[in-house]
């Protein structure tokens, strides 16, 4: 039942909110209660699922556990089957626990669209898909909560995000839409050859009963789905648009848990219900995560916008997810999974120090914001710092050991796949991974270090020339500019006349130290989360 | 020979008719009788629907008008049988119609001068007309009352006196409609050259039996006459290439013939398809169940694409209901087991969404153009709430659970039915409806400027008072919509 609560306290949450909304639309006096509303309702679900995760039996983390399996719509063999198992149920608190970071750092850091409480509403009902996902044993219950987050990340996008946001909000669905409807075809045809659409049924069957060339059509159907939202190459386009027009809170949960959905669909449906179609199209898959490992780190090296790098880093990333995946091996699984979490927890954090930087200089561009920031805002520079190294994967954080595992996995496949592509996947992977080093580094160096520039720190518009230092006749009519518009811009603009930009806030320190500390601790002693998934990827698998 | 007639079986439509009869009276000789008009109609269509559900309590089927057996008929043959499907069709026809009379009192309250009396007298004949449609197993029957769902539309359609778009919405629909008529009459007087029978199952068995009757014309005669039929019925749901007159027909039209056009009006077209195919051509699937497939396919598409591109709320609604016809043909279009099963959920799941839609819109009067609901969240939410929720319902995006299960099911009984490219079609459709449809639903929430924009003037009681009927109807639909979001079993379980 605990998991059946985890899905009604933000459901519940959200319902109340509506209810006090249309009853007051939003005035000055809601508006300030709402932030500690969203805070407090998402508190208790990340109470709830840090429960879920006490009571969890680690040393049965292989078996689905805390189940919850009722009757729902019988006309469709559609059931309500709830349940945790080694994979699930670190997806399930880190979902938790962004949600809650999110509205922690809302207090303070809202979107300058205002219209607060209609955010904390959207992201509640979110939060109810995106944990929904990653419980659901039932596969048409599975692709209802994939459904449920598109429309409030569509409204996160169209109404709280930067100024491409329409086209940005439109091309995100369309293309999810677009995967998801494919998905279900995949869906319904696995129902169609094995009667059933109960995960835990499926998975203990191995693909018995579904003839190979279904399997391989589903898989490529299903797969596709995934692939839209996780995002690989070249599926991607959609992604680095809606992250750089997304909010921060809207990025975060985007590349936190959004991503994880689709990778999470391929661990948990495609690859163990789906036996012989995935051994068909595995090497295609690790071929397209290679590639998306190279495209990702090489176009990265080619933005000039902070937040759109680490979008198209978040390309490189899944691409070692894929890679994992499609070994086929336990040892790729995990390693899998891991990249996974390390991903959610370190890019997390990158969008929410990001955005931070984007709220105080109005741009993410890396040619206008300042340089040697660590010299005029310390603290979040070091941070900044600390989640680029950690993304790069430096070992002893996080982001080294999905990334190792993965290549490593690489180099020892399923027996049944072709060892020699895999080594060229491995050895590929690794010129990737070389290559993230050297953007994040680029980037580091442009904006970390150096010596600080005093004309940054009064945080000009975006298109001045600020490192190339203007000359006179420049400056001067770069200042009438930046004057008029601080005219145009109204109150918005009275922090850029202050030179002095605020270094972390409170709020700010408080809803990224949990990542920062995991980050480390996963880093530290990633058996702690592999001796989770383990069990349960032998399960799926199959293997001993 | 004298039949003896089921009363309790021809309840329903009895009912109706009595009380059309009834209202012309009441107009005559009560004058000033709005509000009373009004009464009797909705409570003439709520007692047809409690005689529908006592029908079905009673859990048998009834058929009345039957021929006793002959030579070459063993068993006697009805041209009345109330089964599973009539029940279905006619509970959808008339919880239906109690939303279009309670949409019908808020428009007489609008500028145009529709006459009461004639109004409600015509309503309650097409009522009439598609509640006997699905009971019907012979084609005469079939014909008779597909036409008596026809006709009163047409002048319902011209009643807006002095209203040039609504004359000419009635004259394309009368053209349009009496042209398949032609055309289904033709393909029905073929069916029955070749097999001796107006009885639907007595057509399939003259089809399918081994001896062909003495002088049996060849088999193009067959496939000519099943063309025909289905290009009669196309029509009515405004099936590609049938469809043009969709467009101009629900904008010219009253508001609430556009949502009886496109509920009532095409559950009886779909109704007299389904009968026909499944029951006289049950034995010819694999010749029609291609011809469908193509036509379903072409349906969608075109009518996504011509939806895609329009700037008024009517117009649009017309042509997705056009593109939501497709959906509800498409499981016709594979062999499966249960595709007239998926068909009928669709269509009912389908009538408590779009006739929401069309609530809202009237609630909401305007100018035309989707921008009239610009912001509509901030100064009605309720309103507005509801018409996202019934838009996101079409769409088949979660939170409208209803429209997505009403999908699942359709695709299930198409992937089930093997038909692969269908399937992907309908998928890429969807996606291409959830854009229009989102595009709509996001201009809800965009916040205007403080001027109210033109056509929606402040409300004052009297205009409040006006359309309260419609805020009830949007309630009604609202209430079935979610009921069939949280529940769909209660459609698909009756539907098998």
């Amino acid at each position: 039942m605990i998991l059946v609560a985890l899905l009604a306290a933000p459901l519940a949450g959200a319902v109340v909110l509506l209810v006090l909304l249309a009853r007051r639309p939003s005035s000055g006096e809601t508006a300030q209660v709402v932030p500690w509303y969203g805070v407090v309702v998402s508190g208790v679900t990340l109470a709830l699922a840090l429960a879920a995760a006490a009571v969890f039996d680690y040393g049965r983390a292989g078996r689905m556990q805390l189940q919850v399996d009722r009757e729902w719509i019988p006309g469709l063999d559609l059931r309500f089957h709830l349940g945790v198992d080694g994979i699930s149920l670190p997806l399930v608190v880190l979902t938790a626990l962004l949600t809650f970071l999110c509205f922690l750092y809302l207090v303070r850091h809202r979107p300058e669209q205002g219209r607060f409480p209609e955010l904390a509403f959207t992201l509640l009902v979110l939060e109810v898909g995106m944990i929904g996902t990653f419980l659901a044993l039932d596969l048409l219950l599975f692709f209802v909560f994939f459904e449920i987050v598109l429309i409030p990340m569509y409204f996160v996008i169209a109404v709280w995000g930067g100024p491409e946001r329409r086209a940005a909000a439109v091309k995100f669905i369309l293309y999810t839409l677009l995967g998801s409807a494919v998905l279900l075809l995949g869906l319904l045809l696995i129902w169609s050859h094995a009667g059933t659409l109960d995960m835990v049924r499926l998975t203990e069957r191995h693909g018995e009963g579904i003839p190979r060339a279904a399997q391989i059509i589903a898989f490529l159907a299903v797969g596709a789905g995934f692939a839209v939202k996780a995002p690989m190459w070249p599926l991607h386009t959609w992604l680095p648009a809606a992250h750089t027009e997304a909010p921060t809170v809207g990025s975060v949960l985007l590349a936190g848990v959004l991503l994880k959905m689709g990778t999470y669909g391929f661990a948990r449906i495609a690859l163990p219900v789906l036996p012989e179609g995935a051994e068909v199209l595995a090497p295609w898959l690790g071929a397209l995560g290679v590639t998306g490992i190279v495209y990702g780190s090489l176009a990265c090296l080619a933005q000039r916008d902070l937040k759109r790098l680490i979008a198209y880093s978040s390309v490189g990333h899944m691409g070692f997810v894929l890679l994992g995946l499609a070994t086929l091996t336990p040892a790729g699984m995990n390693a899998a999974l891991f990249g996974n979490i390390a991903h959610g927890l370190i890019t997390g954090l990158l969008f929410f120090v990001v955005g931070s930087l984007k709220d105080r200089y109005h741009t993410a561009s890396l040619a206008s914001l300042p340089s040697g920031l660590l010299g005029t805002l310390p603290y979040l520079t070091s941070l900044l710092t600390f989640a680029c190294v950690a993304s790069l994967g430096l070992p002893g954080l996080a982001g080294f050991w999905g990334e190792m595992l993965a290549l490593l996995a690489a180099f020892d496949p399923a027996s049944t796949l072709s060892r020699p592509l895999y080594l060229t996947y491995m050895a590929v992977g690794g010129i990737g991974t070389v290559l993230t080093a050297a953007y994040f580094l680029r980037t580091l160096a442009l904006i970390t270090h150096g010596p600080p520039s005093r004309v940054a720190a009064a945080a000009e518009p975006e298109g001045h020339a600020v490192l190339t230092g203007p000359g006179p006749e420049d400056s001067a009519a770069a200042a009438d500019l930046a004057a008029r518009e601080a005219q145009a811009a109204g109150p918005d603009a009275t922090a850029r006349e202050h030179p002095a930009v605020p270094d972390v806030t409170a709020y700010e320190l408080a809803a990224w130290t949990p990542l920062v500390v995991l980050i480390l601790a996963l880093g530290l002693w990633p058996k702690a989360l592999l001796a989770v998934t383990d069990p349960a990827v032998r399960a799926l698998l199959g293997a001993p | 020979m004298i039949q003896s007639i089921d009363y309790a079986a021809i309840a329903p439509s009895l009912i109706l008719a009595l009380m059309a009869g009834l209202v012309l009276l009441l107009d005559a000789f009560l004058p000033r009788t709005r509000t009373l008009l009004t009464a009797v109609t909705f409570a003439g269509v709520l007692a047809s629907l409690v005689a529908v559900i006592l029908q079905a309590t009673a859990g048998r089927t009834l058929s009345t008008f039957c021929v006793p057996p002959d030579r070459r008929h063993p068993a006697p043959a009805c041209s009345y049988v109330v089964d599973d499907l009539t029940l279905v069709f006619a509970a959808v026809v008339l919880t239906t119609a109690l939303v279009i009379v309670l949409l019908s009192a808020t428009q007489f309250t609008r500028p145009g001068a529709i006459p009461v009396g004639e109004w409600y007298f015509l309503l309650l004949c097409t009522l009439a007309g598609a509640v006997t449609l699905p009971a019907s197993r012979d084609l005469i029957m079939l014909v008779v009352a597909l036409e008596l769902v026809s006709l009163p539309i047409f002048a319902m359609a011209a009643l807006k006196r002095y209203d040039a778009k609504g004359s000419e919405a009635a004259l394309k629909l009368f053209l349009v409609s009496v042209i398949s008529t032609a055309v289904m009459l033709f393909g029905v007087s073929l069916l029955y050259g070749l097999t001796g029978s107006v009885h639907l199952d007595r057509i399939a068995a003259g089809l399918t039996a081994p001896v062909p009757v003495p002088g049996a014309a060849p088999g193009g005669v067959l496939a000519v006459g099943v063309v025909l039929v289905i290009a009669g019925f196309a029509f009515k749901v405004a099936a590609v290439p049938f469809h043009f007159w969709a467009g101009d027909v629900y904008q010219g039209a009253p508001l609430p013939v556009a949502a009886l056009l496109s509920v009532i009006s095409k559950a009886a077209g779909f109704a007299g398809l389904i009968l026909v195919l499944t029951i006289a051509l049950a034995g010819q699937t694999a010749f029609w169940s291609p011809v469908v497939a193509v036509l379903s396919a072409l349906t969608m598409t075109a009518g996504n694409l011509l939806a895609l591109r329009q700037r008024d709320p009517v117009r649009l609604l017309a042509w997705s209901s056009v593109a939501q016809s497709g959906y509800i043909l498409a499981p016709l279009g594979v062999q499966g087991e249960n595709a007239v099963g998926a068909a009928t959920a669709y269509l009912a799941i389908y009538a408590a969404m779009n006739i929401g839609a069309f609530a809202v819109v009237m609630l909401v009067p305007g100018s035309g153009d989707l921008d009239d609901h610009r912001g509509l969240a901030f100064r009605r939410p309720a309103a507005a709430l509801s018409l996202a929720f019934f838009l996101v319902c079409l769409a088949g995006l979660p939170p409208g659970l209803a429209g997505l299960f009403a999908k699942v099911v359709v695709f299930r009984e198409i992937v089930d039915g093997g038909g692969a490219w269908l399937a992907v079609v309908m998928a890429v459709n969807t996606v291409i409806g959830l854009y229009y449809y989102l595009a709509w639903m996001a201009r809800l929430f965009v916040p205007t400027p403080a001027t109210p924009p033109v056509g929606d003037p402040t409300l004052t009681d009297g205009r409040l008072a006006a359309a309260r009927p419609a805020a009830v109807a949007v309630a009604m639909a609202l209430a079935l919509s979610v009921a069939f979001s949280l529940a769909p079993q209660l459609i698909l379980s009756v539907v098998g």
